[in-house]
């Protein structure tokens, strides 16, 4: 599973949960505390949910609560023990 | 005790985006009902919606707001937005805790929940969006209105379907009198998605009829029943004290009296208690059936009820003894959002002296013994107005307005 980018997890997060409430420079982003942005937990949670069905990553619900910045985040996704090994989510039977 | 006064309208409702469009639009009779477009109806027996149109909230709220809100929300947020702008309220006049919100809501999230109910069922529970936790319930609206506007005095919310939106201005009115000096209030209904459709027709109460200029008739010998629609209005309501010390520019009038009932199990044989709403909401008021100059009837459009509720108007004001009319039958009901809309009409009937008709309404069975204004206008000197609500299973509200004293020739 190729890395996820700053620039993919800004667009899922306002597809999940809106443009952020403050402007802030791409350049600063990474760093940007989410409470900056605009983003409680419980659009990170919907942004976790969005995660697991694309990259196939979980992010446990404890760690949701700690993450500050996007750059954390993208520190859980990308370091994170056992990316790739949630298993394909099961549709729903007919 | 200082009066309890209307100092900003937002009305968001079938015929017209704002106030003044939608006061024209009842006094010219201009129906909004007309053939439900948000879906492809062909296989529901009732086809015939009052419709909000030409509105984009996309353009009026923020993207962080869409994606948790169902379109009810987006409407009642949108009304509460425009009626604090009427209100002109500059920041820092009241604290945080000074204000309050209690709405109504009668449907909840029904476009929303449906989504996300098929996003269950088709890719699983992960894939549902974490805001349905919120989105569906009746609460919603009190709580984004709340955030949005940081007003962290008194809130609720009340469920009594048709009849909760006069209950919400009811407690408004209350928390105003206990103390708390600027509350928002007023609600607003929208389930014209299938599952929300299913849902309404499945009160059995809805009008089949498929000419929109015939499908609600309040009080006609042709009632048939009623026609949904959505929106609702938002009204803030201020100490008359702390509105006048700010320099409020609009007085609309007062929120006089309120009163609520609940009728007797049917089968009991008691009577219905709408009467003793409104003899509540009088004497709330202070003032006596005598002092009513036009009755804002719930007008069900189905014949059973309409001969209830006209009998308790003769019984209250005697045969033909008060003008009525129902100004919603060019909107469709609007649950929650029926009672604020109709208490706005209200406060302008007494700004431009005049009571509009009841659209649609041809022939009213010579048995109600009701003066229902129908076909134009009616020029009338009015000091008050008795709004009244009934909502499905027992559910009775009465709402006096006021006269503002500053707007009307004499003090009433």
């Amino acid at each position: 599973m190729a890395a996820m980018t700053l620039d993919e997890l800004c667009h899922l997060l306002v597809a999940v949960a809106g443009e952020p409430s403050a402007e802030v420079a791409s350049t600063d982003l990474a760093d940007t505390e989410f409470t900056e942005l605009g983003y409680d937990s419980l659009a990170l949670m919907e942004a976790a949910a969005r995660i697991a069905q694309e990259y196939g990553v979980r992010i446990p619900d404890a760690d949701i609560f700690e993450m500050r910045t996007p750059r954390d985040l993208l520190d859980l996704v990308n370091g994170a023990p056992g990316a790739g090994d949630l298993p394909a989510p099961v549709a729903a039977r007919p | 005790m200082s009066a309890v006064v209307v100092t900003g309208i937002g009305v968001l409702a079938p015929g017209g985006l704002g106030l003044e469009p939608f006061w024209e639009g009842v006094c010219d009779r201009r129906s909004a009902i007309s053939e439900l477009t948000r879906f492809d109806t062909s296989g529901f027996p009732a086809r015939l919606a009052g419709q909000i149109t030409g509105l984009n909230p996309a353009e009026l709220l923020p993207s962080r707001l869409l994606v948790q809100t169902d379109i009810s929300t987006r409407f009642v947020l949108i009304a509460a937005d425009w009626a604090l702008r009427d209100a002109k309220v500059e920041p820092g006049t009241y604290t945080d805790y000074e204000t309050g919100v209690i709405t109504s809501n009668a449907c909840g999230g029904f476009e929303f929940t449906h989504r996300e109910f098929r996003k269950l069922w088709t890719t699983g529970p992960a894939a549902v969006s974490v805001y349905e936790s919120f989105a569906w319930f009746y609460a919603v609206s009190t709580g984004q209105i709340s955030i949005r506007n940081t007003l962290r005095g008194p809130s609720g919310a009340l469920v009594a379907e048709q009849a909760g939106g006069l209950d919400a201005i009811g407690h408004a009115c209350r928390a105003v009198r206990r103390g708390t000096p600027m509350m928002l209030t007023g609600g607003a209904d929208s389930a014209l998605d299938p599952w929300g459709w299913a849902a309404q027709l499945s009160g059995g109460q809805v009008s089949t009829a498929t000419d929109p200029d015939r499908a609600y008739l309040p009080f006609d010998t042709d009632a048939r029943g009623y026609v949904p629609g959505e929106g609702g209005a938002i009204l803030v309501l201020e100490d008359a004290s702390t509105a006048a010390s700010r320099g409020a520019q609009n007085l609309y009038g007062e929120i006089a009296g309120y009163g609520s009932t609940f009728d007797p199990p049917p089968w009991s044989g008691g009577r219905p208690a709408l009467g003793r709403a409104a003899l509540l909401a009088l004497e709330d008021a202070g003032i006596g059936p005598t002092d009513v100059d036009v009755v804002f009837a719930d007008g069900a459009g189905v014949a059973e009820l309409d001969r209830g509720e006209a009998e308790t108007i003769t019984e209250l004001f005697g045969a033909c003894g008060v003008p009525v009319t129902v100004p919603k039958a060019v909107t469709g009901r609007l649950y929650s959002g029926g009672g604020p809309v109709d208490v706005a009409v209200a406060l302008m009937a007494m700004r431009d002296g005049l009571i509009p008709p009841t659209a649609a309404t041809a022939k009213v069975p010579d048995s109600y013994r009701i003066d229902l204004v129908r076909d134009a206008p009616r020029p009338a000197d009015l000091a008050h107005a008795l709004v009244l609500g009934r909502g499905r299973w027992g559910f009775n509200s009465a709402v006096v307005v006021r006269r503002s004293p500053r707007l009307g020739s004499e003090t009433p």
